[in-house]
């Protein structure tokens, strides 16, 4: 299946025709594809930009969409200051703008309906994105797989898809929101206001039904560190628990 | 096709340039990426087993690998992710030294490279041979950190970094080139950084 995918994810150019301030850092892009591509929730793509000079820069992005969303993408872009790629979405890009774009890629950090749960998903920061695609997924396909998200996030206004969540949250059909704030105090009785630690992993883990089958932890490399270790601390199996580290 | 409004103004082409391979950056940290937790192993609980097909050849623990001649490697890095880095320095015992203390050459052209989390990857026997690869035993002169994949990592710098797997233990010889890891994943079943042969697919 992967295998497929990527031998037929030749570069393509994709058009921007919607872009969506999130966060005061973070920006969706939504791109309509030449050459539509069904992915996995969880799947990156590859970016390439490309100067006069024939410079190219390429980096990844998660795919923030369902696969049920074909045709078009989204992309949730985090602002690094001294950055060179996504400053450039930020500062530049605009609708209507053509850009390369290459998958879907990666074989290991997706999960589908089909997979069945219980599963854990824990995200910091932007590591929410591929997350948020297996989240979106599980509401269209109208799963009953029991689905725990622990967010971390620096504070209340940084939550990526904020409202999105909460809303899936409220419906209490299995899926359930724990937010954590490394800078605020909680808002919500059920949140917590610190770092993920392994006492709220072993909390997280008591909200499903039964023992999850997968934990998928995405984010940079410090926080998926850390939040991997406070799952195995939890008594989580490190065969359980996939890893997506977005390099820094 | 050319990016509208995208310059190459933070990068200006420079001397660097024949050494970065296409499509990569070069980068001055070292970012780390991995499928699975970090594993935390006691050198004291570490082994590597040389073996041809399931069968184990020689088996070292780790006092006994340390005692194999140590060889310095510095090379450049490039990671499928699309950062390069210069000039990482290792020391480690080749895989030349290995098979010689094990008395043998190799047995088939294909080997996977094991790792103590499950973590396979495809590397052709000559590709190890001849001084290109090390089990490497120290990072700028000190212990590779765990989420470098210490204690011990297969060093093959000339393939995409995926290849030089963490927390290695074992090389096995094998009859056909079996797809690892990442490989039957997505990724080229060689990785010639080169050639960007990044997925399946690519030429
Ligand atoms: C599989 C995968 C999925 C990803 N998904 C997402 C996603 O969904 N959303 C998202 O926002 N990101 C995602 N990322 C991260 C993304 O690929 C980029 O790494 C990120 O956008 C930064 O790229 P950049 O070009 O803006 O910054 P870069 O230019 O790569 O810089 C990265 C950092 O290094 C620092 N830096 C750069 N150059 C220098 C220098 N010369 N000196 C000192 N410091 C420097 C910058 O301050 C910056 O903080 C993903 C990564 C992976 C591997």
């Amino acid at each position: 299946m992967s295998e497929a995918s990527a031998a037929q994810s030749p570069w393509q150019t994709a058009r921007i025709t919607r872009i969506e301030k999130r966060t005061p850092r973070v920006t969706s892009f939504f791109f309509k594809l030449s050459r539509p591509f069904t992915h996995q929730a969880g799947q990156h793509v590859d970016v390439r930009l490309t100067a006069p000079d024939g410079y190219q820069a390429r980096r990844s992005y998660s795919i923030a969409s369902a696969p049920e969303s074909a045709g078009t993408i989204e992309l949730a872009i985090e602002k690094l200051e001294d950055g060179e790629v996504s400053p450039f979405f930020h500062e530049v890009a605009a609708v209507g703008d053509e850009i390369e774009l290459r998958g879907p890629l990666g074989g290991h950090f997706i999960w589908s309906a089909s997979d069945g749960g219980p599963i854990l998903l824990v995200g910091g920061g932007s590591g929410v994105v591929p997350l948020m695609a297996m989240v979106r997924h599980r509401t269209l396909r109208k799963s009953a797989a029991p689905v725990a998200l622990v967010f971390s996030a620096r504070v209340w206004d940084e939550v990526i898809f904020r409202d999105e969540l909460i809303g899936l949250d409220d419906r209490r059909d299995g899926f359930d929101l724990v937010l954590t704030l490394t800078r605020e105090p909680a808002q919500r009785a059920s949140d917590y206001s610190r770092r993920i630690d392994a006492a709220m992993m072993v909390q997280a883990t008591e909200r499903l039904p039964k023992p999850p089958t997968l934990a998928f932890v995405c984010g940079s490399n410090a926080f998926v560190s850390a939040a991997a270790q406070a799952l195995i601390d939890a008594d989580v199996p490190a065969g359980l628990i996939r890893t997506e580290r977005y390099g820094v | 096709m050319v990016t509208r409004g995208f310059s190459s103004g933070r990068h200006p082409p420079t001397d660097n340039d024949a050494r970065i391979p296409p499509g990569q950056y070069l980068e001055q940290g070292f970012p780390v990426l991995s499928a699975g937790p970090t594993p935390r192993l006691r050198t004291e609980d570490w082994s590597f087993t040389l073996k041809h097909g399931p069968r184990p050849i020689k088996k070292w623990n780790w006092t006994e690998f340390n005692a194999l001649p140590l060889t310095r490697m510095t090379r450049d890095i490039h990671c499928v992710t699309a950062w390069t880095k210069f000039d990482t320095a290792w020391q480690g015992v080749l895989v030349d030294d290995i098979l010689a203390d094990a008395g043998i050459a190799p047995p088939t052209a294909f080997t996977l490279a094991l790792s103590f989390d499950g973590y396979t990857t495809n590397v052709p026997a000559k590709d190890l041979l001849d001084g290109r690869a090390m089990v490497a035993l120290l990072y700028e002169g000190k212990p590779i950190t765990p989420d470098h994949g210490g204690p011990a990592r297969l060093l093959v710098p000339h393939l995409y970094f995926w290849k030089s797997a963490k927390w290695l233990n074992g090389l096995q010889f094998t009859e056909r080139d079996e797809p690892g890891f990442w490989e039957l994943r997505g990724y080229h079943i060689y990785g010639d950084p080169w050639r960007e042969q990044r997925y399946t697919g690519d030429p």
